[in-house]
């Protein structure tokens, strides 16, 4: 029974994503992301990682999807606004991806590793044990993350605003 | 919580390669077949999931947490990428009236 919730929630992963590039709306698109965003965050406590998870739920499906619905609501899109590419386009574009999907798993049996995912440690993906080990050895990487959202924030800013003040 | 995951022993890892390859690729799909830039990010935004779900597994089978650190780091950049993007986005909708990225071919040639 306990692997079989896995393979349920990636079923519904590959379901809810495949209907956020598919919905003609913008904003269902946006909806079904949050659904895929979600299974995510139950990928994750599958895992056993807990910090993890919550970052996935309060990050993305807090902050960044809050941001999308934002713009959509602001840029005001319609329905009818997005003229379809062509269906050439449409079916040279899903015939790359299966390309894509057939070299990669074609490369994955060459390596043919299958061990079962075991958690050796319980305590690997608490908040302790990652803050020990995000304020130990990735010091200097976490310093500069602070740094870039600084000039992500300033650019966002700099680029939205009108041209006279 | 441990006793969902005492559960879950008998995953193999090739499962979660295969879940994180079809993900991506659906992502890659979208890039190239929809022209509503906002719904090109989205895509990007699941193949960063993918690969973070990818890292998550990979740091549990090794029993590493570095694995777990790279996917805050990158959680960090999707959050920048998306604010830069969206505001990108508004921008180019304020000049064309419009989010195809087919109206924007002025530097094809």
């Amino acid at each position: 029974m306990g692997t079989s919730v896995f393979y349920f929630v990636a079923t519904l992963s590959v379901i809810f994503s495949l209907m956020v590039i598919f919905s003609k709306n913008p904003v269902h698109s946006v909806l079904y992301l949050i659904v895929t965003f979600f299974t995510f965050t139950v990928h994750y406590i599958l895992l056993n990682a807990q910090f993890l998870a919550v970052v996935n739920f309060i990050v993305y499906m807090g902050a960044i999807m809050v941001l999308f619905l934002f713009v959509l609501m602001l840029l005001n899109l319609n329905k009818d606004n997005e003229p379809l590419k062509s269906t050439l386009v449409k079916v040279v574009g899903v015939i790359a991806g299966c390309c894509l999907v057939v070299t990669l798993v074609g490369t994955l049996k060459a390596t043919a590793i299958s061990d079962p995912v075991i958690l050796r440690n319980p305590n690997l993906g608490l908040v302790k044990n990652l803050g020990k080990e995000l304020f130990g050895p990735f010091m200097l990487p976490f310093e500069l993350c602070s740094i870039l959202l600084l000039s992500a924030m300033v650019g966002a800013i700099l680029l939205t605003k009108k041209e006279k003040v | 919580m441990g006793d969902i995951t005492q559960q879950l022993q008998g995953v193999p890892l090739n499962h979660y390669i295969w879940l994180s390859t079809i993900i991506f690729t659906i992502g890659v799909i979208g890039v190239l077949t929809r022209r509503n830039a906002i719904v090109i990010f989205m895509s990007v935004e699941l193949m960063l999931n993918a690969v973070n779900l990818l890292l998550t597994a990979f740091s549990v089978h090794s029993n590493d947490p570095s694995g777990q650190i790279f996917v805050f780091f990158i959680m960090t950049l999707a959050a920048a990428e998306v604010a830069i993007g969206l505001s990108i986005i508004v921008m180019v909708y304020r000049n064309t009236q419009s989010t195809d990225v087919n109206v924007l071919n002025r530097l094809k040639w």
